[in-house]
């Protein structure tokens, strides 16, 4: 699986589940469902939305070099993945910091990061951490504690309106963040400062810990709701790509554009459906539930099983 | 060997609330992670889910406190002081109201980085008036705090264990009292937390070379039973504090502050995170790195004393507890 950045977008998307999934089987546990739900997203984002320019971190990642601080000149964030922060050139903010193997996945895919960077996911010393932080690869930002990516790529966006650049701020989030209070203070202060060039997508799976998000605090009519902050709201099948770039084009002048990508948890993996609700963080109970699984998904992505066994 | 209990918060808060109406059970998604799943499905009508805005669970909070009911809230340590901090404050503190937090994954215990580290919490907590702080430091802690924070007449923050939890204690929690682990004469070694456990992995290996050591274990941090420590600190050689925690502010710093105000001019040696951020990464990792471990503390003991305690590694794993504690729930965050 060597890749150019000349694939097909449904093939990179097919790339992030197979990645993601190897990397369950093979670790026993993983945030298997985020890639169900987001792979579309991403794929759409990374080969087609986004204007990147090459990576300025090398591409096995680094191991972790610590904490920022002013006597820390080693201290980097993962955005060098994303490549040069240059006037021209688009920034991505990843709000939702669990869906971090899911981000290495797609970077890998894309090329962007080494064929065996998850072999690093996890371990202790390493930059690729479970939970993404800010010198993880794709993060510029910390954002584990959920709902304050959002309000950090609006400021970026200001002030890049302010200076004139012509790159977006692209966000990525999940559909728990609308929980938190701060994303609707967020909205308010993009459509009052008409922040009009971020790009924000949604990965509304309508999970989260607890399960379904109907049993835990529902988010109701979403799309009423975001768009009564007087932003762009356009709510689409996620699992569409050309409905993310009929999205995408749909921008409206002095608004921020906010794409609900509705998906399914389990979209490419049917098998996990069997897990409902309990589908944020797949682990396996036996070795005999580990086996099944792990045939059936394999069964669905055209894996050979042997390919897991590789070390 | 040491006894290893499986989730010991389950049982306790279910037997716990069962008996109690007035106690309600709040949840903020992370329900499974605290190990209230099963109250949740059992009791429906003692449970509030109130989704990932711990901004509103903690006002919330509050004004079931005013109308007589005693709400326990559920989250990582975290996510009950950071973001909701004014809340804390404004709906809970001050008013003094009845309201429990109990607080999952403290300081190191959790891989999630940072953002899931509580490791100032002590000391943000330890500033507010009103505030009484609690810790677990093994299962049986784990089992019996809660009695022991709903009597109390005010806020109550507690760090709680979860997972498997080694039992290291044959009595109950006792509201502001020192447990003394064994006495010496040569160093106070004072710990709280997972650091109870890790430092009891030293405790041979300085019998064996003959050193003397009064260990105690913190589990009520505020208030903090002062004479209990003034008593055991007086005519040491030195004092050593080992907390899973910033040194700035929590037992390390309270401790400073008693031995000053006593005027006991004794040597101390604050172990913990020094006045730095952690990572994500596994805890025995973390701990060693950061000098939360037996070895870290063996060096601490030796600096007061004035010499160099060779004691090698292998002495100190050898007795380590890491070994069945295999199933750790590290991930699931
Ligand atoms: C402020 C905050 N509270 C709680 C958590 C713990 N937590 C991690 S993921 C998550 C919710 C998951 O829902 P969602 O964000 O929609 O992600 P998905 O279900 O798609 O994985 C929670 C509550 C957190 N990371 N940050």
């Amino acid at each position: 699986m060597t890749l150019s950045n000349q694939q097909k977008t449904e093939d990179v998307a097919a790339g992030i589940r197979k990645r993601v999934f190897l990397h369950t089987m093979r670790n026993n546990g993983g945030y298997l469902s985020q890639a169900c739900s987001a792979a579309e997203s991403l794929a759409f984002l990374y080969n087609e939305a986004l204007k990147l320019g090459e990576p300025t971190l090398p591409k096995v990642p680094l191991p972790f070099s610590g904490v920022p601080s002013a006597s820390n000149p080693d201290a980097f964030t993962g955005a060098g993945y994303h490549g040069p922060f240059a006037p021209e050139y688009d920034r991505f903010i990843i709000s939702p910091a669990h869906y971090a193997l899911v981000i290495y996945s797609a970077l890998i895919q894309m090329g962007r990061m080494d064929e065996h960077a998850l072999d690093h996911f996890n371990r202790d010393g390493g930059s690729v951490e479970m939970i993404g932080a800010e010198h993880s690869p794709g993060m510029e930002v910390t954002t584990g504690s959920l709902a304050q990516g959002l309000s950090m790529a609006s400021g970026i966006a200001w002030a890049r309106k302010r200076k004139d650049e012509q790159g977006l701020v692209w966000v990525y989030m999940s559909d728990g963040e609308f929980q938190e209070g701060q994303t609707w203070e967020c909205l308010a202060a993009m459509a009052y400062h008409g922040i009009d060039n971020i790009r924000v997508v949604v990965d509304v799976n309508r999970q989260q810990c607890d399960g379904a998000m109907s049993s835990v605090l529902d988010l109701g009519d979403l799309p009423a709701r975001v768009s009564s902050f007087g932003v762009t709201c356009r709510s689409i099948d996620g699992h569409d790509l050309d409905a993310f770039r009929k999205a995408a084009d749909s921008t409206e002048a002095g608004k921020p554009l906010i794409i609900l990508a509705n998906t399914s948890p389990y979209q490419g993996m049917e098998f996990l459906k069997k897990r409902f609700p309990r589908l944020h963080y797949v682990r396996f109970k036996s070795a005999e539930e580990r086996q099944e699984m792990q045939s059936a998904i394999a069964a669905e992505l055209r894996i050979d099983e042997a390919e897991i066994a590789r070390i | 060997m040491v006894e290893i209990v499986n989730r010991p918060y389950a049982k306790a808060f279910e037997t716990f609330a069962t008996a109690r109406p007035e106690v309600l059970c709040l949840s903020a998604d992370l329900t499974s992670s605290c190990e209230i799943d099963g109250f949740r499905d059992r009791h429906p009508d003692q449970f509030l889910s109130l989704g990932m805005a711990e901004q509103n669970m903690l006002s919330f909070a509050g004004g079931l406190a005013m109308q007589g009911f005693r709400p326990f809230l559920h989250t990582f340590s975290v996510f009950l002081y950071r973001r909701p901090y004014d809340q804390l404050i404004n709906s809970i503190a001050y008013s003094n109201r009845k309201v429990r937090l109990m607080g999952f994954l403290p300081g190191i215990t959790t891989p999630g980085g940072i953002t899931h580290q509580a490791i100032e919490d002590i000391s943000v907590m330890r500033a507010i008036p009103n505030m009484t702080i609690l810790e677990c430091g093994d299962a049986t802690e784990v089992e019996t705090v809660l009695e022991v924070a709903d009597s109390i007449d005010g806020p109550v923050y507690v760090r709680v264990l979860r997972g498997e939890v080694p039992r290291l204690f044959s009595t109950p929690f006792e509201f502001n009292k020192l447990r003394t682990l064994s006495e010496g004469d040569d160093v106070l070694v004072v710990t709280s937390g997972v650091c109870t456990e890790e430092a009891l992995r030293a405790a041979e290996p300085l019998k064996n070379r003959g050193i003397g050591i009064h260990h105690l274990h913190v589990s009520t941090l505020k208030p903090f039973d002062r004479d209990g420590l003034i008593r055991v600190a007086r005519g040491k050689k030195g004092v050593v504090t080992l907390e899973n925690h910033t040194i700035n502010g929590g037992l390390g710093s309270l401790v400073a502050e008693i031995l000053a105000e006593e005027g006991l001019g004794v040597k101390l040696r604050r172990l913990g995170l020094q006045d730095t951020f952690a990572h994500g990464a596994s805890k025995p990792y973390l701990m060693k790195k950061y000098g939360l471990d037996a070895s870290a503390l063996v060096a601490a003991i030796g600096d007061v004393l004035g010499k160099t305690l060779d004691i090698p590694d292998a002495e100190l794993e050898a007795v380590r507890l890491d070994t069945v504690h295999s199933a750790q729930k590290a991930e699931a965050l």
